[in-house]
């Protein structure tokens, strides 16, 4: 079982989306229980896997057998490690919290519903995994595709949205593919520690710069990034619920975490202003996606322009390249997957209450207090309040900008933070002092529900108070040697 | 000698165009194909070879200039694949869009979704 630790993550999600229809047949009462089984399964084999890491080394594994360059590698070090385990546990949590709501949302249609989140899953956590660059191409559309249908499951505005995510995210898709062309015609090889090995022989070319430019400009439209943002903010308003409590947190964690994967591991380009560029894109991202974030009426519109600003902080990060930029980056991506998911798992326990999606009309609090300290807690973390996981990734990045000598990045971090404190409080205040609404329902979101909720924001914490831990042994060593 | 590149480079430009300037979904969508046609026409060309023959070796020719590269139609294929899929979600989506506002013109579903989020049925 130990060989084959390093597939296990994409593989037991796969089997499990196609389990779900069969089982399906029998009792669809019986998805939601396998779907948070096999993601349980999963994160418990991503677990296992950054330990193993940990303790022995990057693991390779050779998918079937055949060798690499030639077969398609499997990579298991620090970073994939990590977000593997990132993506698998918050879907885990996801998964269990949005339980009553998808049933809400898909009577009797559940099954499918389970099928396309853990496909989606299964292409992110293939992507994490993958060593091979035209792999992770098509992990990348396994997820993009599963996404597609899930927003397009909202039907009717839902529909619109989902049709631009599709034109948007194939264009990004592909100007990736283009990339990949690009350098496999300049170097002959497709996997990752190969053509880094061969490419410092060959950044002359003009398709070394096209390759990179292509490549680049894919992951940041499928990171969300601003300004190749336009698919994110409809997708997310409009998806139903529980998909937008999955997709939010984790879907553009794995483009992000690929984009860090090019650029710092194995293109490497010295020569060419892409990190420069990355990060000011990236504080404009911040500033800009948290200033439109200030401005919206509609509770999941705000969550969403709030993720385009939380993802320039990780575009930032990278960007900088310096050692506690990155640390602080790959930080943001566990901080905000947590946070976000938090966030719309405590929308999602409203919308079941009949309440939302207008701020106006949110008001968890007097009723779902529970719910309501959550959120608030969430909350917190996306300002950057000690101790939450949010105060400590902004901090490293903050680090990493005034250490690379650039004090206008170092002041669009603190501007973020101080944006995610006006959009933050008109969150909070909805939450807890909006509209009153008439009495009738349970006075708390359902048991699983909670669970998730709470098992979030406590981790949320928690990330943050052990965060000296975490860099120490996981993300020191993942950013250590690549930062500049 | 680089020419079956610009017919690649402007197939890929009219896609692109196309996607972004047509106000009918249907023809953004029409976009998307020759798009991604134009990117499987890129990776082909790469394998191009003169004077070569099918990787298949038989006996103990086994000089490598004398094959032509497998590896990009195979990758290729797998692109189709993935091709289709997003050309199937896209036309499913386009058809469930056309039941429920009865026009593929972005205005006018634009106008249709802004008055059901106003007031959703």
């Amino acid at each position: 079982m130990r060989a084959h630790l390093p597939i296990l993550p994409v593989l037991l999600p796969l089997v499990g989306a196609l389990l779900q229809p069969l089982v399906g047949l029998a009792s669809r009462h019986a998805a939601w229980p396998l779907a948070v089984a096999t993601a349980a399964a999963t994160a418990a084999a991503g677990i296992a896997g950054l330990l193993d890491v940990l303790a022995r080394g990057t693991r390779r594994y050779s998918v079937g057998g055949w060798a690499p360059p030639w077969g398609i590698e499997v990579v298991l070090d620090p970073l994939s490690a990590f977000t593997v385990c990132v993506i698998a546990v918050v879907a885990t949590l996801t998964l269990l919290a949005g339980g009553p709501s998808a049933r809400a949302t898909y009577e009797g249609e559940e099954p499918t519903y389970y099928s396309l989140t853990l496909l989606l899953v299964a292409g992110l956590l293939g992507m994490v995994v993958s060593g091979d660059l035209f792999n992770v191409f098509v992990f990348l559309e396994v997820a993009s595709i599963s996404s597609y249908a899930l927003v397009a499951s909202g039907g009717g505005p839902a529909l619109a949205a989902a049709f631009r995510y599709v034109v948007l995210g194939t264009i990004g898709a592909s100007f990736y593919l283009l990339g990949v062309g690009c350098l496999y015609a300049l170097t002959g090889t497709l996997n990752m520690a190969d053509l880094a090995a061969r490419l410092p022989a060959a950044t002359g070319s003009p398709l070394f710069g096209g390759g990179i430019v292509f490549m680049v400009v894919g992951l940041a439209v499928k990171m969300g990034l601003f300004p190749l943002h336009g698919w994110l903010p409809d997708a997310y308003t409009r998806a139903p619920a529980p998909v937008a409590a999955v997709m939010a947190p984790v879907a553009t964690k794995a483009a992000a975490y690929v984009l860090a994967r090019v650029l710092l591991y194995v293109i490497r380009p010295e020569g060419l202003p892409v990190g420069t560029t990355l990060a000011w894109v990236g504080a404009a991202a911040i500033v800009a996606g948290g200033a439109l974030a200030a401005t919206q009426v509609d509770a999941r519109r705000l969550l969403a322009y709030s993720s385009v600003s939380q993802m320039g902080y990780i575009a930032l990060g990278l960007g900088l390249g310096v050692q506690d930029a990155l640390v602080g980056a790959y930080l943001h991506i566990l901080a905000h997957a947590l946070m976000k998911a938090a966030l719309f798992v405590a929308l999602a326990a409203a919308v079941l209450d009949g309440r939302g999606p207008t701020l106006r009309a949110l008001r968890l609090g007097s009723r779902m207090p529970i719910t309501g300290a959550c959120a608030v807690v969430a909350a917190l973390s996306m300002i950057g309040v000690p101790p939450a996981a949010g105060f400590f990734s902004k901090w490293y990045l903050l680090q990493g900008a005034l250490a690379a000598g650039q004090p206008i990045l170092a002041g669009a971090i603190l501007g973020g933070s101080l944006l995610a404190v006006v959009y933050m409080y008109r969150f909070t205040e909805a939450v807890w002092f909006g509209e009153p609404r008439a009495a009738g329902g349970p006075p708390e979101a359902p048991m699983p529900l909670l669970v998730g909720l709470v098992a979030l924001a406590v981790a949320s914490v928690a990330v943050g108070l052990g965060n000296a831990a975490l860099v120490s042994n996981v993300l020191g060593p993942a950013a250590a040697g690549v930062g500049r | 000698m680089n020419y079956p590149y610009w017919v690649a480079v402007g197939l890929l430009m009219l896609g692109l165009y196309t996607m972004i300037a047509h106000r009918n979904l249907l023809k953004k969508a029409v976009g998307m194909t020759i798009f991604q046609t134009a990117i499987i026409l890129f990776f082909l060309l790469l394998a191009v070879k003169r004077d070569a023959s099918l990787p298949i070796v038989s006996g103990a020719d086994v000089d490598p200039a004398r094959f032509m590269n497998p590896l990009p139609h195979a990758l290729m294929l797998t692109a189709i694949v993935v091709m289709v899929a997003t050309s199937g979600v896209a036309l499913a989506i386009l058809i469930r869009l056309y039941a429920r506002y009865g026009s593929l013109e972005e205005d006018v579903i634009a106008e249709r979704v802004a008055s059901d989020e106003a007031d959703p049925a």
